[in-house]
């Protein structure tokens, strides 16, 4: 470190990489001292003039204000608040143009001053070293400083560095051209910028201070040296001019020769600076009470009249600034805020001077022509040769025409200072910081869509994990609860036979519950199903309810009531069902006795038969069973009891309906038809293998097959003469000895089988 | 009222590629008046064959192209490329050679690129050597310098010899080429290069008369004139400074180290400086920033390389001269040295 104060003893800086030398054209303004202007007709203070959050409002519509009273209050940290640059009403709060390169619309206060000019009071402070360090901070604070010199950090955070500052560099450097808005305060102020360079040498005790100051304004290197006479901490360090001296990286790397790395801020290497506007407003605020309310603006420009430096409030609209100092109108006039180099172009002259408005300029045509058509990129590496960040500029833009952004990257982009150096020297006028600019923005806008996805798909894991364990705790729940309902059932008392169907239900609600879509429509189904069987079930029952009610009026009196039709309707019908149970019965019964006449020759008819001699079989079987539990559940439904059983009653009892019928059905049919004239078999032989019952299909098949084939030969002799009878006879045999093969098959089948 | 929207920078250096290639067809112009001071006419009639087919070629590219035709045929680049061939062809040269080699560069090497910033290889250089490779005999026919010329040439004896082949007098090429002892003379690189395959030393080559008193007549002169025209463009900041000295340090070591190991057989570092087309490729065609490498460092790496290759050819390869291969191959290599000698930006790879 003392080699570097050394070197700067010597006179000796550092180089960075690049740099140009654009026409300084600071003439224009620099021989004039700064006028103070009278107050203009309306101010109008957009709420955020600095990089951070706008502070909240504190003032509404019609209120009368005083100079110096805060409009806003600082709510964070990043908030800095904005003051009344006047006395006055405030007249409306709303939505205007404010000074950015997009220039996007912001809440504005407007101010109608009433010409008093009336201060809030204010206390002088004489002796800050007798303030404490907190102190300081929060005049800083309430004074509402942002830095001056184009970005706007709030000077309140910047000046609260925790570390160890080795340096604190005072920017004096000023290199955009036209720009002498900070020479000129030098020139007439340097006494306050010291007094204001004292309070951070307070605040942030830092081993040396450094001015850094372009050698293009003699002047004001001469009074700062006469300032700063017997303050052996600073040193008025005079660099070559060039652009962009000025910059926060260049110049601490012209000062102290150390590159601040990139993603880190110079305060963490022990570096902090300041803008000399900054230092002047710090002291005013500190030592006089004064808030930021005013600034230095340079009005320039070859469409001036008069260009020159003035006092203008904050919210002092452009276009009053401009009548100032003459103004001429031209066609496609440019109005830029800012430098040439960095400065952006204003879309209307009713746009304020905010915190960060260091100039105004208003060029002739001649002096800034209008942009030349872009050409076609030659590579000559100029723009590589001026880089103050040591990018390869053409590079970037072929990587930002083709949209290649991890190339982009990968060529660090985000070094660039968007200063300008590159853009200026092009011999092809490729506007090339354009570029860069909308490839930060889609950049920046990717990786803000990017954190954007990242979260919403946290988001969604996380519900999705919630979902599943909620419905496991659920599903456990329903567990316990199933095995406590259980367990209650099993203890066989008349609650718990009661509370069966209730069970079921409950189960039937999980089941319904849980499972997805699918599920829970097949779910649906079998509801529907049931509840469908439940109606036919109390139909039925309504119907047995009749029937029974009908029996008794029968056998007691012959009743005569408008029902009788009815009743006689369901006698009939319970009678037919009867019938149908008995025919059942009695079917059974006769396949029994002959089952024990049959006679083996019957076995070819018994394999024909097989099928349906097993359908009736089961069937009979079943409503056998049934038979029996039909008249005892008519009963019961008569006697009306409550069955824990019912519904499978009623399921039985439907299902018992529908096999009689079938059964009968079939028994008609098994009557109609002349080739089973024999329905015997034994019960128990024909509930058979499906191969028991291929085999005997295949075998009535052949055997109806033989049958056609005799009668074919007993008509073909009628039909044609001349055919010979040994063919007759040779077919016969043929199918015979088909019909032995078969039956024999049939025979092994049954054999086997048994 | 409206007001005039721009993205910054708003000031502008004012420098334009038009100005730019103006700028170095005028330090052209010394190396051009060796030229015509030594061998006659013909280069500049050449020179202007070339620049109208250019001129012709790029409007009728710049038409099929649909691109705007004022800006890019005004901007100087076809006219330095046409100047360029131009120089580099043999005087006595038909005319045909100058109006395909100008047609090839800019249709072929330049527009079918993409045009003015796309080219990946030096249009004058490719043209070159496909004029060699293609027209061998014509491309060699290079005539003696004036003075030792068995008969006089002036403007029109030029001119009939380009169009026709023959002087007015009826004098062809070759015979224009035959000295007055009456034997065919070539460059002084050609000269030395076929002595050494005939067992004679560099220093029995150099007692011929077409190597002057110095190094060899008019060529000296030669590049000298663009040299002096290549330190005005340095001085204008037309071209960067990196690249000529690179490009002759380079080859001042090679031919330095090979004259100290083999004095007959390898010619000396001023030789080499001063002959073939050393200085034109050192100035004005490894500078073309198109084709060339873009970083500092990049421009020295490549210049060197092209330095390395021109003493390479000129001393194990087949041809006298290799500034053109030389670019060519530094051409085709140039991207790859952008790669890796990209510079270190502010802030990277610094201690914390």
């Amino acid at each position: 470190m003392e080699s570097i104060i050394e070197r700067i003893n010597n006179g000796k800086f550092w180089q960075f990489h690049g740099g140009v030398h654009p026409p300084e054209q600071k003439w224009l303004s620099n021989d004039k001292p700064i006028r103070p202007l009278e107050l203009p007709e309306l101010l109008v203070l957009p709420l955020q003039q600095h990089i951070g959050s706008a502070a909240k409002l504190s003032v509404d519509v019609g209120d009368y204000v005083l100079k110096g009273q805060p409009l806003t209050y600082s709510h964070m940290p990043m908030a800095v608040p904005v003051h009344a640059p006047t006395s006055g009403t405030i007249e409306k709060i709303e939505r205007a143009t404010i000074p950015h390169p997009s220039a996007m619309q912001e809440p504005c206060i407007y101010l109608k001053p009433d010409g008093k000019d009336k201060w809030v009071e204010r206390a002088v402070c004489d002796d800050f070293y007798s303030l404490s360090r907190e102190t300081i901070i929060e005049k800083i604070a309430n004074a509402g400083i942002s830095g001056m010199g184009g970005a706007g950090f709030p000077t309140h955070i910047k000046v609260n560095q925790k570390p160890v500052i080795d340096f604190l560099v005072i920017n004096a450097a000023e290199c955009e051209p036209y720009i002498t808005s900070d020479d000129l305060l030098m020139r007439e102020h340097s006494p306050s910028i010291i007094d204001g360079i004292k309070i951070l040498d307070h605040l942030l005790l830092p081993g040396h201070i450094l001015i850094g100051i372009e050698d293009n304004k003699p002047e004001a290197i001469r009074a700062l040296q006469k300032a700063t006479e017997g303050y052996d901490k600073v040193r008025v360090c005079v660099l070559p001019t060039k652009y962009p001296t000025g910059g926060e990286k260049q110049l601490i790397k012209a000062l102290t020769g150390k590159e601040v790395p990139a993603g880190v801020i110079p305060g963490q290497m022990g570096i902090v600076m300041q803008n000399v506007a900054t230092c002047y407003a710090i002291a005013d605020a500190v030592i006089n009470d004064t808030p930021l309310i005013k600034r230095v603006v340079t009005v320039t420009g070859q469409s001036l009249e008069k260009p020159q430096n003035v006092w203008a409030l904050l919210g002092t609209p452009v276009e009053f600034l401009l009548s100032q100092c003459g103004y001429k109108e031209a066609e496609n006039s440019m109005l830029v805020m800012g430098g040439p180099m960095m400065g952006f172009t204003l879309p209307s002259p009713k746009i304020p001077i905010i915190k960060t408005s260091n100039c105004v300029l208003a060029p002739s045509n001649k002096e800034i022509p209008t942009p030349s058509d872009e050409q076609e990129c030659i590579r000559c590496g100029q723009c590589a040769d001026v880089c103050p960040s040591h990018l390869l500029p053409q590079e970037l833009q072929w990587s930002a025409k083709a949209k290649d952004y991890e190339q982009l990257k990968k060529l660090n982009l985000f070094d660039c200072i968007d200063c300008g150096a590159c853009a200026f020297v092009c011999p092809s006028q490729i506007p090339l910081v354009q570029y860069y600019r909308v490839a930060k923005a889609e950049i920046r806008f990717q990786q803000v869509q990017e954190i954007k996805a990242d979260k919403a798909k946290a988001r969604f894991e996380a519900r999705k994990a919630r979902l599943e364990r909620e419905k496991i705790a659920r599903e456990e729940k329903h567990r316990k609860a199933a095995e406590a309902r259980r367990a209650k059932m099993n203890a066989n008392t008349q609650e718990a036979s009661q509370a069966k169907s209730a069970v079921a239900a409950a189960l039937a609600r999980v089941k319904a519950k849980k499972g997805d879509d699918a599920q829970e429509q097949e779910q649906v189904d079998n509801t529907k199903t049931e509840q469908k069987l439940a109606v036919v079930a109390a139909v039925a029952r309504a119907k047995a309810k009749k029937e029974a009610k009908a029996a008794q009026e029968n056998t007691s009196s012959s009743a005569s009531s408008p029902d009788k039709d009815r009743v006689a309707v369901a006698r009939a019908k319970a009678k037919k069902l009867a019938k149908a149970q008995e025919a059942d019965t009695t079917e059974v019964q006769a396949e029994d006795t002959t089952a024990d006449n049959s006679s083996a020759n019957d076995k070819k008819a018994r394999v024909a038969a097989a099928v349906a001699k097993a359908k009736a079989k089961k069937k009979s079987a079943q409503s056998a069973v049934s038979s029996a539990s039909d008249t005892t559940s008519e009963k019961a439904v008569a006697a009306k009891p409550k069955d824990a059983n019912e519904k499978d009653d009623k399921k039985a009892r439907i299902a018992t309906t529908v096999a009689k019928a079938k059964a009968k059905k079939q028994s008609s049919t098994d009557i109609d038809n002349p080739a089973q004239e024999e329905i015997t078999k034994e019960p128990v032989q024909a509930v058979s293998a499906t191969d028991d019952k291929k085999a005997r299909v295949a075998a009535a098949i052949a055997k109806a097959k033989a049958k056609k084939l005799a009668k074919a030969t007993d008509v073909e002799p009628e039909v044609d003469v001349n055919e010979s009878t040994p063919d007759n006879s040779v077919d016969d045999k043929k199918a015979r000895i088909a019909a032995a093969i078969a039956k024999a098959k049939a025979k092994k089948q049954q054999a086997e089988n048994k | 009222m409206t007001y005039w929207i721009a993205s910054s920078p708003h000031n502008h250096a004012q420098s334009s590629t038009a100005a730019l290639m103006r700028l170095v067809i005028l330090a052209t112009l010394p190396g051009i008046f060796a030229q015509w001071y030594f061998f006659g006419w013909g280069n500049i009639i050449h020179i202007s064959i070339a620049t109208i087919t250019a001129l012709v070629c790029e409007f009728f590219m710049l038409s099929l192209r649909k691109r705007k035709v004022k800006p890019e045929l005004l901007d100087g680049s076809a006219i330095l490329t046409a100047v360029l061939i131009g120089i580099s062809l043999p005087a006595i040269a038909p005319w045909w050679v100058a109006v395909i080699g100008s047609a090839f560069a800019i249709i072929v090497v330049k527009q079918l690129y993409g045009g003015i910033g796309h080219n990946p290889f030096n249009p004058a250089m490719a043209a070159y050597v496909m004029l060699l490779v293609s027209f061998p005999l014509q491309m060699t026919s290079w005539q003696p310098p004036l003075e030792l010329m068995q008969f006089s040439l002036g403007f029109f004896d030029t001119l009939t010899v380009i169009l026709t082949g023959f002087t007015p007098d009826g004098f062809s090429v070759e015979q224009l080429r035959t000295h007055i002892d009456g034997y065919t003379m070539a460059t002084p690189l050609d000269t030395v290069k076929t002595n050494l395959t005939l067992g004679m030393t560099v220093a029995e080559s150099t007692t011929s008369p077409i190597f002057g008193e110095h190094f060899a007549l008019g060529w000296e002169w030669i590049n000298i004139g663009f040299l002096l025209g290549g330190i005005f463009l340095i001085y204008k900041k037309a071209i960067p400074w990196v690249t000529p000295l690179s490009f002759l340090a380079s080859l001042f070591v090679c031919s330095f180290i090979a004259y100290a190991i083999s004095p007959d057989s390898a010619s000396s570092t001023m030789f080499h400086w001063l002959t073939g087309a050393t200085m034109l490729g050192a100035f004005f065609i490894l500078t073309d920033p198109v084709s060339s490498a873009t970083s500092v460092k990049g421009r020295m790496v490549y210049a060197a390389l092209a330095g390395f290759l021109v003493f390479i050819i000129r001393e194990f390869g087949g041809y006298p001269d290799g500034v053109a291969f030389a670019v060519l191959l530094c051409n085709m290599a140039g991207p790859l040295i952008d790669q890796y000698t990209r510079p270190r930006t502010y802030g990277h790879q610094v201690e914390k």
